[in-house]
């Protein structure tokens, strides 16, 4: 029995670190908005240069943080640039990195919700205001720039003090995104880059909120310390016209200059 | 089906079985027959993962691997990266969270030898090192066989401290329960569901061999 075990151990073993042992391919981090935008330019990246990338979506502020505490991301694409700066200012970056997209938020409701997306949330407010209204999902604020948005754009319609109590917060923009499309909340306050993606087209609708109503959601990639070649040559390759083309595809304003 | 992430998570389970089983046994025997102060305190030291949450058990190792620690700048000297959002790392939490789930049930076997046969094999001339070789272990070994399982399933579904001190990096540190969540949060329900059933049997099959060598040696005796 003890030979059969060690065996079988060492065949798992064995079978299971042959994979790790493929080619590197660079690992980076992207904020979640990126979540479909950026999977199709990454499968054009393997087939135009054959490097397999690996990628790991998550709140900006929380992959800030991990960068800080010497996670070995190359290349960082976050959806705000004040984390690009902070992590440029203690040196953990090369520079202060590029503009890529700007951002743009909508109200995303589930197929059979109550509720009805409109730009400026006009229904949401009468909704709030009879006490009718159930949950809405937004991102974390704290850490998710997609969030900040969200709050910042409730601020200005004020409904951010009445939607308190209905508020569900994801980790990420993705989460929350998730948390509305699953039909579990009312509504979402996500990105349009997810809306409009056809996992999500058509399990609801959305209307777009207005950009006035939020601080420009600037997103911005920078490579870090350890970044590899191959990161480098990702970098370059979403600066090109192929790349802003499925960015714009998805909904992201191109950044002026 | 993430099959780099189930390929991972597999290959955490083995080396975290096989980095702890030798230490949690001498710490089982020592609990076991040790007449000591204090014992009572090493022991909810040894039971304190089971219940305290997984982020709370994260966030201090996260400071104890972390950039400004001692043992997380001695292993970036050693390994050339950081402990932490590594599988080094990972494995090192591992060890440390499943204490309890290798201990307990060795210690319990351990226990249930009686005084009589370990004063008879010290009788016969056996030396201490003997007497463990071959009274302890083949008597204690339904208790290992249950610590090794239970260690491996709990390593299969550890989900909190992974988040905390992994990041979800592909094949480095996205175990399969990670691959779960990143998989639910891309709107990727066949790929979540097929996971989920995964872990869903190997949990199964690994508590239907604990029970199975549990009652086995119950009937022993």
């Amino acid at each position: 029995m003890h030979r059969t075990l060690a065996l079988l151990a060492a065949c798992l073993f064995a079978a299971t670190a042959a994979e790790s042992a493929a080619q590197p391919s660079p690992v980076i981090a992207a904020a979640s908005d990126l979540q479909f935008a950026l999977d199709e330019i990454l499968t054009q990246f393997k087939s135009d240069t054959g490097v397999a990338v690996r990628v790991t979506y998550g709140s900006s502020g929380n992959f800030a943080r991990q960068i800080e505490q010497g996670a070995p991301f190359e290349l960082f694409l976050s959806a705000d640039e004040s984390f690009v700066f902070a992590l440029a200012e203690r040196k953990l970056t090369r520079d202060r990195g590029a503009l890529y997209a700007v951002g743009r938020i909508v109200l995303f409701t589930p197929a059979g919700s109550p509720l009805t997306p409109d730009p400026r949330l006009e229904h949401l407010a009468r909704r709030l205001a009879d006490g009718s209204s159930g949950r809405i999902a937004i991102a974390n604020p704290e850490h998710a720039p997609y969030g900040r948005a969200a709050q910042q754009a409730l601020h200005s319609l004020g409904l951010w003090a009445a939607l308190q109590p209905h508020v569900v917060l994801g980790e990420n923009v993705s989460q929350a995104a998730q948390f509305a499309a699953s039909g579990n909340a009312d509504g979402g306050i996500v990105a349009y880059s997810l809306a409009i993606a056809p996992a999500l087209r058509d399990r609801g609708r959305y209307a777009l909120i207005p950009d006035s109503l939020h601080e420009p959601i600037r997103q911005r990639m920078v490579l870090t310390r350890q970044a590899s070649p191959e990161a480098v040559r990702l970098y370059e390759y979403l600066r090109t016209p192929a790349s802003r083309a499925i960015l714009a595809r998805y909904g992201f304003v191109a950044p002026e200059a | 089906m993430d099959w780099t992430a189930l390929g991972l998570s597999l290959r955490l389970g083995v080396l975290t079985v096989a980095l702890l089983l030798p230490v949690a046994f001498l710490l089982a025997r020592w609990l076991a027959y040790g007449r000591f102060r204090g014992r009572g305190f090493v022991e909810a030291l040894v039971a304190l993962p089971l219940i305290l949450p997984p982020t709370v058990v994260g966030f201090y190792l996260l400071h104890a691997f972390g950039r400004g620690s001692p043992i997380g700048a001695a292993f970036e000297g050693l390994l050339g990266h950081p402990l932490v959002f590594s599988f080094e790392g990972l494995v090192l939490a591992s060890v440390l969270v499943n204490l309890p789930f290798a201990v307990q049930p060795m210690q319990n076997a351990l226990a249930a030898i009686p005084t009589s046969v370990r004063d008879a094999a010290r009788c016969c001339g056996l030396s201490p090192l003997a007497a463990i070789r071959r009274i302890e272990l083949p008597l204690a070994l339904p208790g290992i066989a249950t610590g090794a399982v239970l260690t491996f399933a709990h390593t299969l579904g550890e989900f909190g401290v992974v988040l905390m001190v992994g990041g979800s990096i592909p094949g480095e540190t996205r175990t399969i329960a990670i691959a779960i969540y990143d998989r639910v949060q891309a709107f990727d329900e066949p790929a979540a569901a097929t996971m989920a059933l995964v872990l869903l049997v190997m949990a199964v099959a690994a508590l239907g061999i604990s029970n199975t060598l549990a009652r086995r040696a119950a009937r022993r005796d």
